[in-house]
This record gives structure tokens, sequence and C-alpha cells, in this order.
């Protein structure tokens, strides 16, 4: 059986000549520059006060709200606000709560009685047979940066069959709903710390069970081609940093359908179908 | 020995460079999708690589109020001219990955990360002097590269001195001629090199002080043993 080999080689960025423009706006500093000197400003996110000046911690954008200054980094594990919703997956199982892997600095914690069960029931401490990847929302944040989560509308709650894809979280666009129902025959929750989860779109019978019946039924093969060729335009947006919303998703499904599934991921294909998918963005824009 | 001569009569050394010049550096970040921070750096012909998990839970929960910094220094096995025969774990290593937590310790806020751990793992590719510089100038890329906050970069470097002649910047065989040599890691912008002077200066007061005991104990020693053989 013929494998393909290639030798590493510097990736090209792809970008339009248009994005360039882009930069003049922004303000792009590293640790140890001083962002001024003033003192009325307050300090955010990414900052230190060294001697009565403000300096920047991270490299990255300076981001002014009024008088608050925070410099946003290109790359970070998930920093959760209150209404946030994130998948992630059940790690540890202790007395009343379980530890769940958001890709963030702490691991976040799930309260048992934040969890609801089929029938409206909370869950106590003798079951510990709900393992799995769920989708929560963020209650609140514990004062060393821990994640409070609940699940307790029916929208959340364990995932049955689909895929996670794993990405970093300064790649999702942050939106008033999170789940959508992709045209092309599947469904993708865009958790903000950088979860994806991909999986078939359910049939109505579901929508009643409260979000813990997992179907074990057989996926059809279409179903699951639909779902691979999604995750490896997923892969394929997140190699090239492009913005994840369910739009932007939608166009780079369309530009890898002249591609077999398993092409999109070499560094050609992939340049090419993320060229066609920014052009169409931008083109959706202007 | 005819043509090894560390600094020629026209202030040459052995790979052309002047007495101050650095070698060059070539450097990126970025590297690796499956971790938090990498980079890559080379300086003249000593490589090194550094990789950053960024900012986990600390499952010991060491610290409550602040973050641990792990770091491991290796060598790999083709780096040097001969096989390398333990790339880590040996003493050497265990001390380069001491110096270097102490360093990143100074320079990471780790105030802003309780209970949580920062894992620093550097690899030599090729060594051809400098390598403790070219770790610590890989990490601080790779630790930026991961959106870490810290005070300031941390810059390393070396230098020697040969024939009243400060050298910037050693290869292997400046380093190993048996000459003096200094490794220097700072925070640029930072006041924290001034206390070197101060350092320095109590370190040779308390050295003129035990001079005086030992001279003391010598010379009584010698009182001692002569009384005794004197007779």
């Amino acid at each position: 059986m013929a494998a393909d080999m290639r030798l590493p080689t510097i990736r090209k960025q792809v970008s339009l000549s248009s994005s360039l423009s882009a930069l003049d706006g922004k303000d792009l500093v590293v640790p140890g520059d001083v962002i001024t000197s003033d003192t009325g400003f307050m300090r955010g996110h990414g900052t230190y006060m060294d001697e009565e000046k403000l300096t920047a911690s991270v490299a990255g954008e300076v981001e002014r709200v009024n008088k608050l200054i925070c410099v946003r980094p290109l790359k970070t594990r998930f920093n959760g606000e209150v209404g946030d919703v994130v998948v992630g997956r059940i790690t540890e199982v202790q007395q009343k709560r379980w530890k769940v892997e958001t890709n963030s600095r702490l691991d976040s914690v799930l309260l048992l009685s934040s969890v609801n069960l089929p029938g409206g029931e909370l869950v106590s401490g003798m079951d510990s047979i709900y393992l799995g990847i769920r989708k929560c929302e963020v209650q609140s944040v514990f004062s060393d940066g821990a994640l409070s989560l609940h699940t307790r509308s029916l929208k959340y709650g364990k995932l049955g069959q689909g895929v996670l894809v794993q990405l970093s979280p300064s790649l999702i666009k942050r939106q008033k709903t999170h789940f959508h129902n992709l045209p092309c025959g599947a469904s993708i929750i865009l958790g903000n710390n950088g979860f994806v989860w991909l999986y078939p779109t359910p049939g109505h019978q579901d929508e009643e069970a409260g979000g813990y019946y997992t179907s074990l039924e057989p996926v059809s093969l279409s179903d699951r081609e639909v779902i691979s060729r999604l995750r490896n335009c997923l892969l394929a947006l997140g190699a090239h940093k492009v913005l994840l919303y369910d739009t932007s998703v939608l166009y780079c499904y369309e530009s890898s359908l002249p591609h077999q599934i398993k092409d999109i991921l070499k560094p050609e294909v992939m340049e090419e179908i993320v060229m066609m998918t920014r052009q169409k963005l931008v083109e959706l824009e202007g | 020995m005819a043509g090894l001569e560390l600094l020629s009569d026209q202030g040459y050394r052995l790979d052309g460079r002047k007495a101050t010049e650095l070698r060059k550096v070539h450097a990126r970040m970025g590297l690796f999708a499956q971790v938090d921070g990498s980079a890559y750096i080379e300086q003249g012909n000593t490589k090194a690589l550094a990789v950053v998990y960024g900012s986990h839970e600390d499952r010991a929960a060491r610290l409550h109020d602040r973050a641990v910094i792990n770091c491991q220094y290796s060598m790999a096995t083709f780096s040097t001219a001969e096989r390398k025969r333990r790339p880590h774990g040996d003493r050497k290593s265990t001390e380069m990955s001491l110096h270097l937590k102490q360093t990143f310790e100074a320079a990471v806020l780790t105030n802003l990360y309780p209970r949580s751990q920062i894992d620093i793992y550097v690899k030599i590719l090729q060594s051809d002097g400098g390598n403790y510089s070219a770790c610590v100038n890989a990490a601080t890329l790779a630790v930026i590269d991961a959106g870490i906050p810290m005070r300031d970069y941390v810059c390393a470097c070396t230098a020697g001195f040969v024939d009243e002649t400060p050298l910037a910047d050693l290869c292997h065989a400046e380093e190993s001629g048996g000459g003096t040599s200094l490794a220097l890691a700072l925070l640029p912008r930072g006041g924290h090199i001034d206390h070197l002077e101060t350092l320095m200066e109590a370190a040779m007061t308390a050295c003129k002080g035990v001079s005086k005991v030992l001279d003391e104990v010598v010379r009584q020693h010698l009182q001692e043993v002569s009384a005794l053989t004197g007779e």
C-alpha cells in the first residue's frame, strides 16, 4: 500500500491582500512594553503595574474599553466567563462533584446538584456512571480561576454519538447561540473553550428526552461522511487561524466538496480550500 | 599550538568574528499545534527547541497561591561530537533544569495562577557552546507563544576573557579552551541587574574576612608545631 510522505517545510500563511490593511488599526505589544504612564486607566488581563507604568505582560493586541486597558494574547487557555457555553470531558468523579477538563487553566467543576436526569430528578452522590462528554454552561468563576458549571436547562447534558475536535479558544467567535443545525445534514456545537462537537442532526423524538437519552443506533454512512468532512474542514480552518462560526464552517464545507475527504488535510489542498473560504467571507461582508 | 589561537593578532576569533560580535540568531515560534507554546532557536551552530505546556491543573496542588514551574533540560544524543549516553537525569542536566526553573520563576507572573502548573521542556539538538543561553532564549519565546504573562523577556548570553579582551557569545572551542566564561540571563528592561555589583562587593568582603580567619589558624598551627619540635 502506498504511503504519502513529505519533508517538513514552512507553511505559507494564506491571506488575501486586503487583510493586511486590517493591521493598521491594531496596537500590538510584547511583554515589557509600556502601554501608558497615565494613572487614570484601570488595568485588565495581560498587564501589570511596574512603578506607575502600565506594562504589557503578554504578546498581543491592546484593547481599550473606556478606562479599562487589557492585552489579548494570540493564543491562550480558556478564560471562562459567566454564561459561556463549553464542551468538556469528565476526568474525575468526586463525592459531590465532577471535575471537567475544558482546556482552561484549572479543571472546571460540575456540581452534582446542577445536573439534570431524565424526568427532572437530580443526581445523588452514589451514581458514578454518567461519565463522558457533556455540554454545560458556566455558572460562576471561583477566586482562583476555576469555573463552576451547570447543566440545568434541557439544552445541556451528556452528548451522544459524535466527534470532538479540539481547537484553540481564541478561534471561536462569540455569538448569541452556539448550537447550529447545518444544512449539510449535521449539527455542530461550538464551545467557547475551543472544543467543538459534531453530531448527526437528531430526529424530533430525541428533543423531549431532556438531553440524557443517548441514542446508540448506528449512524448512517452518509451522515458519517458529512461529519468526517466537517471535522477535516475544522482542522484546516484551525491550522490557518480562521475565525470559526457557522457561516465560515459552512463555506469551508462547500469549498471542500470537489476534493476527497482524506485529501483535505494535505497542505496544498488546505490552502486552496481556506483561500476560497476567505474570499467568500469577504464577498459576504462587502 | 599553531592555528588554534582563540584571538588572532588582527582581532579575529576562530570563526571569523570580532570580539564583541554575536553569532547569527534565527528563531521561530509556534511550531507545534498540540502544545500550548513552542519555539526553536539557532545561535550559530547551537540549536535548541523549547516546548511549554501552559498553566494546567496541578494534581499535587503544591502551592495554593502561585503556579509551580516545572523545567526539564535535556540534550539529544546526537547533539555532541560523541554520542551522549544519558540525555537527561545526569547531574549537569539537573543543575541546568534548576537554573531554568529559578530564572523563569522570577520572570513569569506566577501569582496569577494559583494551584496550577506550567511545564517547560527544552532540548538541545546541536551543542556548540552557549547551551544554557540558547535554552533560556528558546524558553522565553515558547512562554510568550503560550500566552503566559511575563514581566519582560529573559535573554541570556555567554561572555569570556582571552588576552585581556572580553569575548561575547562563546562557541564550544572557546568555552572549553580553558579561559574564564560567564553565562548571564537578565530581563533587559528591568533593574535587577544592579544587584550584581553589591553582591560582588559583599562576596569580596566576606572572602577577605574568611582569609583573616584562615591566616590565624595557620599561624597558630605553626606556633604549636614549632614549639613542640623546637626543643
